[in-house]
């Protein structure tokens, strides 16, 4: 499992379903909205996150790992082991299916940080076990945890979004929150890490794009710790909320102004007290806003959020019908799964599509 | 009316004022080195003044009540009533000199390049642009505008 | 003893058919090399005192000089070259320092030519400036850890910071050093273009108050001309430790340049030499600087960013970093190859390293420590066109410092003789003569043209990488590519090479 390798430019489709309030339902919808979109990938990369799958274990961090070979399981289990009570570890249930060859060991551990660890870092839980799962992703040969929140879990590997759904066998989970991605690389990745979404505790990314100021969110990224191993924008985009909502405490609409600001010429026109907000993000955090195309949908345990680049560069698609919120790359992938939607609207660029789940006030 | 400004401050004494004031009132007014080297070099008409650090380009200032145009025996100082410009109409310029001694700017200047005849800026009127003085400032110490 | 065992380093050209003896080079020579001959009748040159600082070339209305290097050459030597030769015969003369001016014509390596930018292609659309919005607005100053929001609004006020339409601004130079037309010139120049210039270290003109919203006033060991109107006049203060092209030494300001109004701006006596010390002396160390950047802002009460400028040495990442620490809000970074009105030759030709690597290893220190943000970085020193600040951006800079291109912009043909006060451009003198030569009007346009200009091509090469604001570049070197470098040079300036 080489971790560390150069930049790889992708195409992608992406695709997102939720329920507001909070009903679950099976992976079946958005296998069939993914698969619609077939010829946006190639069979070189897709992948789930699905949210309020694992409701037997709702307060426990979620790893879900790959392991190149037994001996790196061990030695990374010993890690595991020596930083968080470990209450279930098991292989995580595939199937198999013809297209998708030499699947790495994939496991799952249902964890809680060790108190003892826990206390003697002076960390916040969250900070703990996102240095932790850091550690071990940079540190640890063989060894790649995809997937580490709560109630929660991603699904992804080599092949087309399609199978490795069946791979997963993602009809027997049910989520509230489903998102998907197929991946279009421009040169094998060959790394089941490398597929898409990227996760980080609850955060989960599916992305469309290629950002061109890659280079100078990564370099600002790591100045607080986190480390851009896999060199994907998915990745720096998980951090780059993660930084903002969870570091900084910013509200998600200030995050969004930040990634995808408006010009300043909008700023200009805004009253005074936004006017110097604005100006204070872009300034202060200039060097996060997002540039080049991109669609993006964001989860998390409260809800998603979509969101195009501020002059909209690749397409994206919402719809709604009761309390479902659909979102795609291709209206058709919405249509697939919900024949007559009643709202269907394309969002602007820069302007966020936000479904919280009802009873929710932030993301 | 239009005149030509001097803004001291910035002229720079290089007297090229002069020497494209001679060419545009040459035989050669396209050609510097013919205007200069062959045929009748004319006077300049523009004439720099200097007593270091001060410098500037003079020329005609064109009056409404010109002295000059009053004290010519021959009726050849004119003033255009049209484009206000005063000018010398040289074939009936008999070089009495009377003009000069009229002129409290000292402008106008003895021309014995060819017919003896009373020599002064005629703001290259026989077109309607900028003057080759003006033109020609390499420090736009020279404006040609209404004020 | 007139005799000088040096030849001629130039030879001045006068071709007889075109010469039409009108005498405007002997009247734009500050040097004297022109004369009319009256015997012959004709204007003729001696070369002996030519800087070839091209006004007569200029000037002349038929193109009938030339100014040319010397063919007459000492033996050929491998060793000793003319260059060499002649500086020992100046100072067997005269048993004194070389002084020179602007920044060093050795030929080091220019890092700038050495790595080349990036364009998309099919994966992401390149963006296109003439149809799209492109921004390059840019905030110098500290920026706080934590964004205090509460109801929508900032809760917490931003330190101040300068606010610039375009990452360029005029570097310091002193009045004193250079006219006041010159400085006229780059002051209305940023004030159209929605940038700053630099007072550099010899006070600020009565006349120049007016600009202030667009002036950062200079602070140097000398203290010329530093009262608290002046502190206050600028949008920002910058204390001036060194600058590129004489590390380690003070400025030099000759006496014949201070006249009247370099005296009372400097608020010293006229004609006395203006010698700043080397270091200031009430810093000796990084503690004592951390008082003086209080005390300024303590002065200016706390409205103003703080810069420091140093020169780039050996160890600059470590001084920044200390710097950063200070206090400072702004960090600028003076190339080896910067210019300057006057310096002792073998200073400005063998001390200090090239901006390039000083940047790339500032910014990747500041990084390392976490306190990138917490500064602004500006560079300069020999920034010639728009690509090397797109470059200088991506390696990590916030805003760029231009001086030799302003002057280049001006009239400036390097002739390198700021030093004698003799500027025939009119540029780095005090000579009334020669001062009007400078015409602010023109000055200013002509300034803020290249300012415009080097905008629009900066538009044109972010649009073609694909980001449409400079804060996408800046830092990213993900854009730049190494050419012809070795794998040290390369990992200093945290780049990968062509082709990788």
């Amino acid at each position: 499992m080489n971790k560390i390798f150069p930049r790889i430019p992708s195409g992608c489709a992406i695709s997102g379903i939720m329920n507001k309030k909070g009903h679950r339902f099976s992976g079946n919808d958005i296998i069939k909205s993914i698969a619609l979109m077939h010829d946006r990938s190639n069979g070189l990369g897709g992948g789930f996150a699905a949210y309020g799958i694992y409701p037997d274990y709702p307060d426990h961090y979620a790893f879900h790992v790959f392991y190149d070979s037994l001996a790196n399981r061990i030695n990374t289990e010993e890690f595991i082991n020596d930083h968080f009570d470990v209450d279930m570890s098991e292989p995580i249930h595939t199937r198999k299916v013809r297209s998708i060859n030499n699947p790495p060991l994939i496991w799952r551990y249902f964890v809680r940080p060790g108190q003892n660890k826990l206390i003697s870092s002076e960390l916040t839980e969250e900070e703990y076990v996102v240095r932790c799962v850091m550690r071990v992703n940079s540190c640890f040969e063989g060894a790649y945890i995809f997937s580490s929140g709560k109630n929660m879990g991603a699904f992804k590997g080599v092949g087309y979004p399609e199978d490795i759904g069946d791979f997963y066998c993602l009809e027997k989970y049910d989520g509230y929150i489903w998102t998907a991605h197929g991946r279009f690389p421009t040169n094998t990745p060959g790394w089941w890490g490398g597929a898409h979404p990227f996760t980080l505790l609850d955060w989960s990314i599916v992305h469309n794009g290629e950002i061109s100021s890659y280079g100078a969110n990564a370099r600002f990224l790591e100045m607080f710790g986190y480390k851009c191993t896999l060199q994907t924008d998915t990745e720096a985009i998980t951090y780059i909320f993660d930084y903002l909502m969870r570091k900084q405490g910013l509200p998600l609409e200030m995050a969004v102004a930040t990634v995808a600001a408006p010009l300043w010429k909008e700023i200009d026109r805004m009253d005074q007290d936004k006017k110097e907000l604005l100006k204070a993000l872009r300034a202060v955090f200039g060097n996060l806003l997002m540039n080049g195309p991109f669609s993006i949908i964001l989860g998390t345990k409260n809800g998603i959020v979509a969101l195009n680049d501020r002059i909209k560069l690749r397409n994206m698609v919402a719809a709604t019908k009761g309390d479902f919120l659909y979102l795609a790359s291709e209206e058709s992938a919405i249509r697939e799964v919900c024949s007559d939607p009643e709202h269907v609207w394309v969002p602007k660029g820069g302007e966020p599509v936000i479904g919280l789940l009802e009873g929710v006030d932030n993301i | 009316m239009k005149k030509v400004y001097a803004k001291e401050e910035v002229c720079v004494g290089c007297r090229l004022c002069e020497v494209h004031c001679i060419v545009a009132h040459s035989e050669y007014p396209n050609d510097i080195i013919k205007a200069f080297k062959k045929g009748n070099r004319p006077v300049a008409r523009v004439l720099v003044e200097e007593n270091k650090p001060v410098s500037f380009a003079l020329q005609c200032r064109h009056c409404e009540d010109a002295p000059c145009t009053k004290s010519c025996i021959t009726g050849a100082m004119q003033r255009n009533s049209e484009t206000g410009i005063v000018y010398n109409q040289e074939e009936r310029c008999v070089g009495c000199w009377t003009c000069i001694l009229a002129c409290p700017f000292g402008a106008i200047r003895r021309d014995e390049s060819g017919k003896k005849a009373a020599s002064k800026c005629d703001l290259c009127s026989s077109n309607d642009e900028v003057p080759a003085c003006v033109a020609n400032c390499p420090n736009e110490a020279l404006s040609f505008e209404e004020r | 003893m007139n005799f000088n065992m040096a030849v001629p380093e130039f030879l001045i050209e006068r071709k007889k058919e075109r010469c039409i003896d009108c005498k405007v080079c002997i009247t734009q020579c500050a040097n004297e090399c022109h004369s009319f001959d009256i015997d012959e009748g004709r204007v003729v040159s001696d070369e002996t005192a030519c800087v070839n600082c091209q006004r007569c070339v200029v000037f002349c209305p038929t193109r009938a000089l030339s100014v040319v290097n010397n063919p007459q050459q000492y033996k050929n030597n491998a060793n000793w070259t003319a260059f060499d030769i002649n500086t020992i015969y100046k100072q067997a003369a005269t048993g004194g320092i070389l002084l020179t001016g602007m920044g060093t014509d050795r030929n080091y390596p220019i890092y700038w030519d050495h790595l080349l930018l990036n364009a998309s292609q099919v994966t992401n659309p390149s963006i296109d400036p003439l149809r799209e919005p492109m921004e390059l607005k840019t905030f110098l100053g500290r920026k706080p850890e934590k964004l205090v929001v509460k109801d929508g609004k900032l809760a917490e006020k931003l330190p101040p910071q300068l606010e610039l339409e375009v990452p360029i601004m005029f570097s310091a130079m002193s009045f004193g050093s250079i006219s006041l037309n010159a400085h006229k010139s780059l002051a209305r120049a940023a004030e159209e273009v929605g940038t700053f210039y630099n007072t550099g270290e010899g006070g600020l003109h009565r006349d120049l108050y007016g600009y202030g919203n667009n002036t950062i006033v200079q602070v140097a060991s000398g203290r010329f001309g530093v009262h608290q109107e002046y502190l206050n006049a600028g949008k920002a203060i910058e204390i001036k430790i060194g600058q590129g092209a004489k590390p380690g030494i003070g400025g030099h300001l000759p006496g014949e340049k201070v006249g009247l109004e370099v005296s009372l701006t400097r608020m010293i006596p006229q004609g006395s030499d203006a010698i700043s010390p080397a270091p200031h002396h009430d810093i000796y160390s990084i503690e004592d600087l951390r008082q003086l950047i209080f005390s300024l802002k303590e002065a200016t009460n706390y409205e103003k960013p703080v810069s420091v400028k140093i020169a780039a040495v050996h160890n600059v990442a470590a001084i920044a970093s200390g710097i950063a620490r200070a206090g400072a809000d702004i960090i600028a970074i003076d190339g080896f190859k910067g210019g300057t009105g006057a310096t002792p030759l073998r200073t400005r030709d063998s001390v200090g390293i090239p901006v390039e690597l000083a940047l790339a290893a500032v910014d990747s220190r500041l990084r390392e420590e976490g306190i990138r943000n917490q500064v602004s970085l500006v560079v300069g020193g020999t920034v010639r066109n728009s690509s090397d600040i797109v470059k200088a951006i991506a390696l990590g800079a916030d805003a760029v410092y231009i001086a030799t291109s302003a002057l280049l912009a001006l009239g400036c043909h390097l002739c390198q003789k700021c030093y004698t006060g003799k500027c025939n451009w009119g540029i780095a003198t005090q000579n009334p003569n020669l001062i009007k030569r400078l015409n602010p009007d023109i000055g200013a346009k002509r300034a803020a043209n290249l300012l415009k200009a080097w905008a629009h091509e900066i538009k044109e090469l972010l649009g073609g990488m694909g980001i449409n604001a400079l804060e996408s570049l800046r830092g990213n070197r993900l854009m730049l590519r190494g050419i012809g470098l070795s794998q040290k040079e390369l990992e200093i300036l945290g780049v990968v090479h062509a082709g990788e």
